[in-house]
């Protein structure tokens, strides 16, 4: 059972039919009615020309709220509820033609409830998760998710690395634009990765394979080459780890429930509820309670081990400092996240930051002047307006969204090694060609 | 290298992207003793380049240097002969998420222009998708075939050479996705909507005017799409910038010099010589947009055929 913009309605009807079906709901089940309901422009066709004789007095609508409430119970028909308004409204007819059909639309849409179940594709979660839950995702809008997408040159076979903070919905973009191929390594933060909004694309189980990730706390340990020995084999601080993230688990679970109605606003989440969260964690968690407590303790061991190795191959696939992208989204300050885990990347490889505000990327933008190995620099935002285009009423929609983020994106290149002294000079008159011919280089041609 | 793959060294044949910083760059196709003039004078390829990582900084014979980038549709799209006028990567992405394109997608696409858009689509719907690029102009439509071909991404378009209003995609059923560049686009949605598969699909129509969009909303109703919606977007760069301004003097300062004004919260100018601490600027970082940017491109209308 789903609630759903205040309707509450069973799934069982929708199954076995296409993407793309609209529903009616009725009371409790849902009903399958014809896909293109025809027109019901029965009445007569009269129209005002233009509105110097309507006047507002408050008393055009000969029904009262009593009397829709009531046709309401008696379980009739949105469709029918729209005519007899139409048929009460006094000034219906001397509305201008355009004004009665903004009329008929806007009742519609209250009375005629219609449910059309989708896939799930990135395009509909990130314009859900925008509109629905902007602050879950740091307010990341879905055509600023498409610029990163693009400008991190997201495709199969890529081996990227993905900090976000963004429910995972990030996480999901980069996995669709990849089909299963390449792999993905997720920086967490915390206790462990969320990924309520992976859960809703639905990705088949090998998707995750090769899904990799890796504490954000170890990343200083790892680059300074310290990392092996604190991960070997010490017992207490493994369990406070293992705890930590099962609490990260539950909390995941509660943000995926909270999810669920606003989810099902266009998807279909029945077809596969288990296999939603298809996270190796949880499976394991499944399959230890189903056996029982005497075996628990090897169980348990038996998991920290497996943990323990994944986190060290993870930590070998980073080692290698040939990813070929890096995509952060998250809610901390962008600088120190970007100075850190450029280090992973391959030379000529593009990396994007997300935040919701222009001031950190600026000071970024700075750092990594300074920092050098990157070229290409580039801050933006992108404005997006949406249209309404009818015969003779076609102007942009009354309301725009005010802010989307801003991106920094780069393309990383070979650091100069041993002239960290002058490193920030250059980085300075990188920017700078003209400065540059001047400049006498260093001389090895 | 390909473009729908990374390569770690520069081979003989790849096309390279020659940064020369401040976003002046420009492509080369790397060959066994072919030399490439820039500002900061020649980079031979056979030993400057070849067998060289991407990313490198390669030094030219001036002593000025440049960087070798690895080939990706974006860097391609601001380096590409123009042909035709393009699309750019900001429309490209909106594009490319809002059709739901993936690995494995299948594309038809008419004009092929310049392939600017064509590059961004074979990259994301490789390595089991396929692009249908329709360009009726037959210089273009060749042109277009050599380089998919040089970029070694031939395997994962067909460039068919007619024209779309009248003969479609020469595909039926197949297609996921349908993108429409023409000046009549309303003429191909009957088309469009054959191409795609039974089960559904979407499609985007590129105009840069409203009337064009209207006849096309229209098109797109007759045939029975839904979900028409129409949009636009508009990217905004900021030029990172320290900025001073300076205070101004009201004659406050003469008064009371140790005052507590603005100069406490700038460190800037402790210790500069200036007399007076409350004239000295203060300084602050600011992204500040270009002097001029772009206005419009074009209209982009997305559909669901379902």
């Amino acid at each position: 059972k789903i609630i759903f913009e205040k309707q509450w309605f069973y799934l069982d009807n929708a199954i076995g039919h296409i993407y793309g079906t609209t529903f009616e709901v009725t009371n409790g089940g849902n009903l399958q009615p014809k896909k293109e309901v025809e027109e019901t422009t029965t009445e007569t066709k009269e129209a005002g020309t233009d509105n110097r004789n309507i006047v507002d007095d408050g008393k055009s609508q000969k029904l009262t709220h009593d009397d829709i409430k009531a046709l309401k119970d008696k379980g009739i028909k949105g469709q029918e509820i729209v005519q007899q308004l139409i048929e009460n409204s006094t000034t219906f007819r001397d509305k201008t033609e355009f004004a009665q059909d903004k009329y008929i639309k806007k009742k519609k849409k209250k009375y005629e409830a219609v449910i059309t179940i989708v896939k799930p594709s990135t395009r509909i979660l990130s314009t859900m998760y925008y509109a629905r839950e902007p602050g879950k995702i740091n307010h990341l809008r879905y055509d600023t998710l498409a610029q990163m997408l693009t400008l991190g040159n997201i495709r199969a076979g890529n081996k990227m690395i993905v900090m976000e903070t963004c429910a995972g919905l990030v996480l999901g973009a980069v996995m669709e634009r990849m089909g299963g191929y390449g792999s993905i390594i997720q920086m967490y933060p915390g206790g462990g990765p969320v990924r309520a909004a992976t859960g809703c694309f639905g990705f088949p189980k090998l998707f995750f394979d090769h899904l990799h990730e890796f504490p954000l706390s170890k990343v200083d340990s790892l680059l300074s080459g310290t990392f092996s020995i604190e991960t070997l084999p010490s017992e207490p601080e493994d369990s406070t780890l293992l705890e930590e993230e099962s609490n990260g688990l539950t909390e995941e679970k509660e943000t995926e429930q909270e999810s669920t109605p606003e989810a099902a606003m266009e998807i279909s989440q029945t077809e596969e509820p288990e296999t939603m969260d298809i996270n190796a964690e949880e499976a394991e968690f499944k399959e230890s309670k189903e056996k029982e407590n005497k075996e628990n303790v090897r169980e348990k061991q038996r998991k920290q081990w497996e943990r323990r190795k994944k986190l060290i191959e993870t930590a070998a696939l980073l080692r290698e400092k040939n990813a070929d992208g890096l995509i952060v989204a998250s809610k901390f300050h962008p600088t120190p996240l970007l100075l850190s885990l450029l280090e992973f990347l391959a030379p000529s490889r593009p990396f994007v930051v997300y935040c919701q505000y222009k001031e950190p990327l600026l000071e970024c933008y700075t750092k990594l002047r300074e920092r050098g190995g990157v070229i290409n620099l580039k801050l933006s935002e992108t404005w997006l307006r949406n249209y309404q285009v009818l015969p003779d009423r076609s102007h942009p929609k009354l309301t725009m969204s005010g802010g989307g983020g801003y991106l920094l994106s780069g393309i990383t290149v070979i650091l100069d090694k041993g002239k960290s002294d002058s490193s920030h000079l250059e980085a300075l008159k990188m920017e700078e060609p003209s400065s540059k011919r001047c400049k006498v280089q260093d001389v090895h041609c | 290298m390909s473009f729908v793959e990374y390569g770690d060294t520069i081979k003989d044949g790849d096309t390279a992207i020659v940064f020369l910083g401040h976003e002046s760059m420009f492509p080369v196709k790397v060959q066994h003793g072919t030399v490439t003039q820039t500002k900061y004078g020649v980079i031979r390829h056979s030993t400057d380049l070849i067998g060289k990582r991407y990313g490198s900084k390669v030094t030219c014979s001036k002593g000025g240097w440049v960087f070798i980038l690895h080939p990706t549709p974006e860097l391609w799209t601001m380096n590409l002969p123009h042909r035709t006028q393009i699309l750019y990567s900001t429309d490209i992405s909106i594009i490319t998420m809002m059709l739901e394109l993936k690995p494995g997608s299948i594309v038809c696409e008419s004009g092929t222009g310049s392939g600017s858009l064509s590059h961004a689509l074979i990259r994301t719907v490789a390595p089991t998708g396929h692009l249908y690029t329709v360009e009726f102009h037959q210089q273009r439509a060749e042109k277009a075939r050599e380089e998919f071909r040089e970029h070694g991404v031939e395997h994962l378009v067909t460039v068919t050479n007619q024209d779309v209003c009248k003969n479609g995609f020469g595909v039926s059923n197949i297609a996921d996705a349908v993108f429409l560049d023409i000046p009549s686009p309303w003429e191909a949605i009957g088309h469009a909507k054959s191409a795609l598969k039974a089960e559904g699909g979407r499609i985007c129509s590129f105009s840069p005017c409203i009337e064009q969009v209207q006849r096309t909303c229209l098109a797109m109703e007759e045939y029975g799409f839904t979900e028409i919606n129409t949009l636009e977007i508009l990217l905004r760069v900021y030029n990172v910038r320290t900025i001073s301004l300076q205070i101004p003097d009201l004659g406050k300062a003469a008064e009371d010099n140790s005052s507590t004004g603005f100069d406490s919260s700038n460190p800037s100018h402790q210790g500069s010589p200036c007399t007076n601490p409350q004239q000295g600027p203060v300084q602050f970082k600011s992204g500040v947009p270009l002097r001029e940017m772009v206005g419009h491109t074009g209209y982009l209308t997305f559909a669901t055929k379902s």
